[in-house]
């Protein structure tokens, strides 16, 4: 799992949890957490309005 | 807070605190429980609402309508302006909210009527037994608690865990969320009596710009894109590039984020002692992305169908039926309809987009409804909207049209 997520940039709207296909993102107080579920799909970044995602491969 | 109640909403948005009132008002026990520290903050919304509906449900109250208007302006790519009244624009205008205080209004109402409001309290899972949800674990200022009850409502909008804990898949496929931004902006000119709506792929590819205003002087200016960007363009730029050019001297004052489920109705929304409503049961218009009056209305039936079984001791999925039945006849009814006319225009071009206002010139469009827009374009542009030909089917005139009544609720 090597999602970044800039917390300085996200507005925790939770988009990114509402698209992810595995269910491995939770919006949490103002921050987004990743578990060990996440598959890379990258689905989360490409969702985000600011970018606040990177995914690495 | 107690161990046990009859029903646990998760949730205080307008659907959770529609459902708690209506639940409470008849007696029961309710716990309407919300993660952030403030209810109606931060906004995720236009706040743009048809005042007729809300009507329906709400005494209309001063304290949170920031602004009426008297219909829409939508504009072409070419910038070719069409303006609608106010009883054609749909679910989106009439009313401008001011969501913060109209949260709050909804959430003291279920307050008043006997519910238990907890704030800074997170569902972090559901009590299951027998393949029954019973109750729902929370944390509250960094204590767990396990609280028991006949059913769950789940309201817990677009990042909703309360259905898939339950095992039913409420994932947004991608281009079924759109993916928004809004500023609120003082200082601008912008005419208080229209909401404005901009098309075109060099604004808003796969979905729309919009100018909320919000008084005099003051406006909500959003954008909101379905499916996915090229990946070095993000939705915070289109917004930038426009507000540059319209509104260069405008202040902003508030950056709002955000997703709206566009993606239609989804397989099921109960399970044993489970209920979703609102975002989290993509209940929103797909066309529109408004949500609002969806949500209020899928939460009245969902408390009264609550209420129902827990009088009769039956809160099976087989049970609560009902309000999968009923929300679906009538709510569900237009958001097929709506996907239906969003996945078409989705695939227009900017041409097909100008052709389509051309064709609307001289036309009176002051009382029709949104689906007698998409009529009079279906009617003038048959082979370009060919594909919307199943919702006319059965109309024969479309003055027969009862697509918004909503007064067979009850």
């Amino acid at each position: 799992m090597v999602i970044k997520v800039n917390r300085y940039k996200c507005g925790y709207c939770g988009a990114c949890v509402s698209v992810c296909p595995t269910g491995a993102i939770e919006l949490i107080e103002t921050w987004i957490v990743v578990d060990d579920t996440c598959n890379n799909c990258g689905i989360c970044s490409r969702i985000c309005p600011v970018g606040a995602l990177e995914v690495s491969t | 807070m107690k161990d046990r109640y009859d029903i646990i909403v998760v949730g205080a948005g307008p659907a959770g605190s529609v459902t708690a009132k209506t639940v409470a008002s008849k007696g029961l026990d309710v716990l309407l429980i919300e993660k952030r520290q403030q209810i109606g903050d931060p906004v995720r919304c236009a706040e743009g609402v048809n005042k007729k509906y809300i009507a329906n449900f709400l005494q209309p109250d001063p304290a949170w309508i920031s602004a009426e208007v008297k219909g829409s302006r939508i504009y072409a790519p070419n910038g070719k302006m069409v303006e609608m009244g106010e009883e054609l624009s749909g679910v989106e205008v009439g009313y401008v909210l001011e969501r913060k205080i109209f949260d709050r209004a909804l959430a003291m109402e279920a307050a008043r009527a006997g519910a238990q409001v907890m704030v800074k309290t997170r569902a972090t899972g559901l009590l299951i037994n027998n393949g029954y949800v019973t109750g729902v674990k929370v944390q509250y200022m960094g204590k767990n608690y396990d609280i028991q009850c006949d059913i769950v409502i789940g309201a817990d909008g677009i990042e909703s865990k309360i259905g898939r804990w339950a095992g039913i898949d409420t994932t947004i496929k991608p281009g079924g969320l759109c993916s928004c931004m809004q500023y609120l902006i003082t200082d601008i000119d912008v005419d208080p009596d229209f909401c404005e709506f901009y098309l075109g792929t060099h604004i808003a590819p796969s979905g729309y710009l919009w100018v909320f205003p919000k008084g005099k002087n003051k406006a909500n200016v959003g954008i909101g894109i379905s499916g996915f960007l090229p990946k070095n363009k993000r939705v915070i730029d289109l917004l930038d590039d426009f507000v540059k050019k319209k509104y260069p001297k405008g202040k902003i004052i508030e950056i709002i984020y955000g997703g709206v489920p566009a993606c239609g109705t989804i397989e099921r929304t109960v399970s044993n002692g489970l209920i979703l409503v609102g975002d989290a049961a993509r209940q929103s218009d797909p066309l529109s992305g408004g949500g609002i009056f969806n949500s209020i209305w899928a939460g009245e039936i969902a408390g009264k169908v609550a209420v129902k079984a827990i009088k009769r001791r039956d809160v099976s999925a087989e049970f609560l039926q009902e309000y999968e039945r009923k929300w679906r006849a009538e709510i569900g009814k237009n958001i097929d309809t709506s996907l239906i006319v969003k996945n078409r225009f989705l695939s227009l071009n900017d041409d097909d987009m100008n052709t389509l206002a051309d064709s609307l010139e001289n036309m009176d469009l002051k009382t029709t409804n949104l689906l007698g827009l998409v009529w009079a374009l279906f009617k003038s542009n048959k082979k370009l909207l060919w594909d919307l030909r199943s919702i006319f089917k059965d109309i024969k005139d479309i003055n027969d049209v009862d697509f918004d009544d909503i007064n067979s609720i009850n």
